[in-house]
């Protein structure tokens, strides 16, 4: 660390403070705009390359070619597709409340792309800011998005959208729990809640030390990402677009790249804390960070590939009953085990987590049973008392 | 205090991703749960009975077609043959082999992609469908072999059907049927032991065996109740009491088991097929009959298991060149007066999914 | 047939890791799809494409076509020529209102008329669609379809079926029911 200056208040100590180590240039407003830039031109080349991947992977898994037609193998089609929503023309409803409306997009764009402020790309030190609270402004950051999906739902005043910006902010709320109470195993081992410092400090991958917090760090993550199946804002089949059936061109362009963006962050911040961010042999540090991303995009899409989505209280049951319990009875093991175990040894922890992990994961399944979700409708009206549960021969 | 919701009306359609063409639901939630559902249809109406009543009977072949489109060949031959009976025309062996081989095929591919689509109404992305819609192509391809058009065949004549199937039809439909059960294997792994199409499915959208009879259901929502009526059994037309097949029924009426009642039927159809294949005879395809047909007088009701269920068509003829009356029963409409039934007190995730089990055509619906 | 009570519900998701399975294989294998316009695939003989083909040596204006199109869609004018034959005036098909059932073609008694192969004929302006004499003459570009004409059909190339292209040598489990 560097030794911070007396007086605790102003820009410059602020900036001072979250300037890594061993910044050659000294001044930290040039690291404030050198990193900004490669932070936003580092998310952009991703969500574009992601978009690439997906619709040609997706397009594979359906025996299909995908987009091949701009430039070679349809590299550019995402930037073809771009041209064309900026030449579309903007329908804003008549009724619609046009301050937000218009504000939507920008409000769930921008937390996406400031997620990679802590997100260690280049290396150790290698970030804008080495926050020593690197979690917490993540996980204040990224729920930023869910207003943004909350005011466009509300704001363009259609029943699909509103529908979907309700399930948005439930599940949103819902799903941050869990999220945040696996990676705080991870911070339990890395001792520390900077992310810089959570890279660092992994020796082994957290993804053998933490199995079961790596899973429900994943399936939590698809639900705040919207990613299947837990894509439920944007249920095609059932709410046509969700949150932005009512926007066109360059609005629709930027949750469009919300969506991606928010989904390269998850990328991005799984493979920093479960699989040694940049970490690896041979290639350069920010190769090796890309490729863990993609791998997890890939699991991403794969799973978007070949699962239906839940259904709404199922989604919520699924949060609230089985991935919050069995990440706090991780945290407690994860606590335990930090506590007494030595850590100059941790490679046998690896097996004994793991099976910790299949142990409770089959435990944890018995919960889900089939059937139910029918509620007794009276005179038009939800009857509230005691859902009625339909008897399934399985 | 207390907490109260306001009930909330949405027009489910006619323009939706989900209404298999364009049909409307006014549909009143009270949160996300529906507490109300009126079906609206007819924005597909073309008169097609109308229509009818002015052509001659061979004219009014390619109509049919235009009705269940997903299905046109076992629309055709519903059409032809109400009149065969109406007329008397006999068919020639050859002709009833074909028509057998046409119609279980058209099942498959109609089945096919009715699993897909429920299965994308699920919320898969568009894969499961997409692995159908290869094996239904594969059928279109033979049915292009075999009368030059894809989706409206315009195939059966009175009397017999138009062509007799090329040399390189028969080893192309034994390919197809010694692949097939490969392809819904496949379909089985990636649908029925799936826990989220379980969860999604169990349950949901019960159609008790008793409201299935008296709502008139038929087809594989009804069988799916536990009813065993299967029209090639209970009154077997062209040569179906040739076949060993089995009737596939579910236990509890609901989504899954309407969707397990369709891939055993697609099973079954690649029995029936492989029987077919072993012992079509040789001979005429096409019975001798009058450019202008002028049946006697009198009415007729004909009517087949088409892959959506009982199709019937009513005709009546005043020994004119053209019906006096054309009626269709289609199956698909029966089916779904009892939407609101299945629907209420689910969420509007179910009832896109309730709705998609029915497995409606707009085109027969509308007329 | 299977019982459906032999389905478990397996809970833990090794129902999920099946079907994930069966799509990474599929992954693994071809794409069944082509780019359309340079890999064209090869037709069905009987092929019903949005053309027709007129001989007008072999017309003799008996408009029996006319008569049978469901549509009222095939315009045939004649009068009184030499030898007590027809000479054929008009002879218009509306291809944008007609269905392409091949009524026509089939009852056509002197094979004077075929369906076409051709399917790329979308036009800017509807009377593009409204096919008259000169246009429905046989030509390099303008080839009959074997629909109904068996002449034809034999000599045709063969149809590309996805069934070919796509196909599964053998099946797993070869039992059909």
């Amino acid at each position: 660390m560097a030794p911070l200056p007396q007086n605790p208040g102003g820009h410059s100590a602020v900036l001072q403070q979250a300037l890594p180590p061993d910044w050659p240039l000294g001044n930290p407003w040039l690291h404030f705009i050198t990193f900004t830039i490669i932070a936003i031109a580092f998310g952009m080349l991703m969500i574009i390359a992601f978009i690439y991947v997906e619709r040609r992977g997706v397009a594979r898994f359906q025996i299909r070619l995908g987009p091949n037609r701009a430039g070679p193998e349809g590299l550019f089609q995402a930037f073809a597709d771009l041209i064309k929503l900026l030449l579309k023309e903007d329908i804003v409803p008549a009724r619609a409340d046009k301050l937000v409306h218009l504000m939507a997009p920008i409000i769930a764009t921008v937390p996406a792309l400031a997620i990679f402020a802590v997100v260690p790309i280049f290396g150790n030190g290698a970030l804008f800011a080495d926050l020593n609270v690197g979690l917490l402004y993540v996980v204040g950051i990224s729920s930023i998005g869910v207003v943004g999906v909350f005011m466009a739902g509300w704001g363009s005043s259609n029943k699909y959208a509103l529908i979907s910006a309700m399930r948005g902010v439930a599940q949103m709320v819902s799903y941050e729990i869990p999220l945040v109470l696996a990676a705080l195993g991870v911070v339990l081992f890395a001792g520390s809640l900077s992310l810089n410092t959570i890279v660092d400090q992994q020796g082994i991958p957290y993804l053998l030390l933490q199995p079961l917090a790596a899973v429900i760090y994943f399936l939590a993550m698809s639900a705040e990402t919207n990613r299947s199946p837990f894509d439920l804002l944007e249920a095609e089949s059932e709410i046509i677009a969700g949150y932005h059936t009512e926007y066109s061109g360059m609005k629709f362009a930027l949750f469009y790249v919300a969506e991606y963006g928010h989904a390269v962050a998850a990328s991005a911040l799984f493979s920093t804390f479960f699989l040694g961010g940049w970490k690896g042999p041979f290639l350069p540090p920010v190769l090796w960070l890309m490729i863990k991303m993609l791998v997890v995009f890939f699991v991403g899409f794969w799973v978007r590939a070949t699962l239906p989505r839940l259904r709404v209280d199922q989604l919520m049951g699924f949060a609230w009953k089985g991935l919050l319990p069995l990440a706090v009875i991780n945290l407690v093991i994860t606590a335990i085990e930090v506590l007494f175990w030595p850590t100059q040894s941790m490679w046998p922890l690896v097996p004994v987590n793991i099976v910790i992990a299949v142990i409770l994961v089959l435990l944890w399944s018995r919960i889900f049973t089939l059937g139910g979700g029918k509620i007794e409708v009276k005179q038009g009206r939800v009857e509230v008392k005691g859902a009625k549960t339909v008897e399934v021969k399985v | 205090m207390e907490v109260r919701t306001e009930p909330f009306v949405l027009n489910l359609g006619p323009h939706h991703p989900s209404t298999h063409g364009v049909f409307r639901m006014r549909v009143t939630f009270d949160g996300e749960v529906v507490t109300d559902v009126e079906p609206m249809f007819g924005y597909l109406h073309r008169g097609i009975e109308k229509l009818a009543e002015g052509r001659t009977y061979t004219q009014i072949i390619p109509l049919t077609d235009r009705l269940d489109y997903l299905a046109a060949m076992s629309n055709n031959w519903g059409y032809v043959m109400a009149v065969e009976k109406l007329a008397g025309v006999p068919v020639p062996e050859r002709a009833e082999y074909l028509r057998v081989i046409c119609g279980e095929l058209m099942r498959i591919a109609s089945h096919a992609l009715a699993t897909g689509f429920l299965i994308n109404e699920l919320g898969a992305f568009f894969t499961p469908l997409m692995y159908m819609y290869r094996e239904r192509e594969k059928i279109l391809d033979l049915f292009d072999m075999l009368c030059g058009q894809r989706l409206t065949y315009n195939y059966m004549r009175i009397g017999g059907v138009s062509h007799d199937a090329p040399p390189e039809f028969f080893p192309a439909v034994k390919q197809f049927v010694r692949e097939m059960p490969s392809y819904i294997d496949e379909y089985e792994g990636l649908i029925t032991t799936n826990e989220i199409v379980l969860s999604r499915t169990k349950g949901v959208g019960v159609l008790p065996r008793n409201l299935a009879i008296n709502a008139s259901a038929s087809g594989p929502f009804l069988r799916a109740s536990g009813v065993q009526w299967d029209l090639r059994r209970k009154d077997p037309y062209s040569i179906y009491d040739r076949f060993k097949f089995d009737i596939p029924t579910g236990q509890n009426g609901d989504v899954y088991d309407r969707y397990w009642v369709r891939i055993n039927e697609m099973r079954q159809s690649v029995r029936i097929l492989e029987q077919a294949l072993a012992d079509i005879p040789k001979g005429d395809h096409r019975s001798r009959v009058p450019h202008l047909l002028r049946p006697p007088v009198g009415e007729v009701y004909g009517h087949i298991e088409a892959p959506r269920g009982e199709l019937g068509y009513y005709l009546v003829s005043d020994n004119s060149i053209a019906p006096y009356r054309f009626h269709v029963r289609p199956a698909t409409m029966i089916n779904l007066t009892t939407l609101r039934e299945l629907a209420v007190g689910w969420k509007l995730a179910d009832l896109i999914v309730i709705f998609g089990s029915i497995d409606v055509v707009l085109g027969e619906i509308d007329r | 047939m299977p019982k459906q009570s032999k389905l478990r519900f397996n809970k833990f998701g090794s129902g999920i890791l099946k079907g994930m399975s069966v799509t990474m294989k599929n992954l693994l294998g071809r794409a069944i799809t082509t780019s359309y316009p340079e890999h064209k695939l090869v037709v069905s003989k009987r092929f019903r494409g949005n053309d027709f083909v007129w001989y007008p040596d072999k017309c003799t204006g008996c408009a029996t076509c006319a008569k049978s199109c469901p549509q009222g869609n095939v315009k045939v004018v004649t009068k009184r020529g030499e030898e007590n034959a027809y000479d054929v005036e008009t002879f218009e098909i509306d291809t944008g209102r007609c269905t392409f059932c091949g009524l026509c073609v089939e009852s056509c008694p002197y094979d004077a008329l075929c369906l076409g192969r051709e399917y790329e004929l979308a036009q800017y302006r509807r009377g593009g669609l409204v096919l008259s004499k000169k246009d429905l003459l046989e030509s390099e570009a303008r080839q009959p379809s074997g629909y109904f004409r068996p002449k034809i059909e034999k000599k045709l190339p063969k149809q590309t079926l996805l069934l070919e292209r796509a196909g599964r040598k053998k099946s797993k489990n070869g039992s059909s029911a």
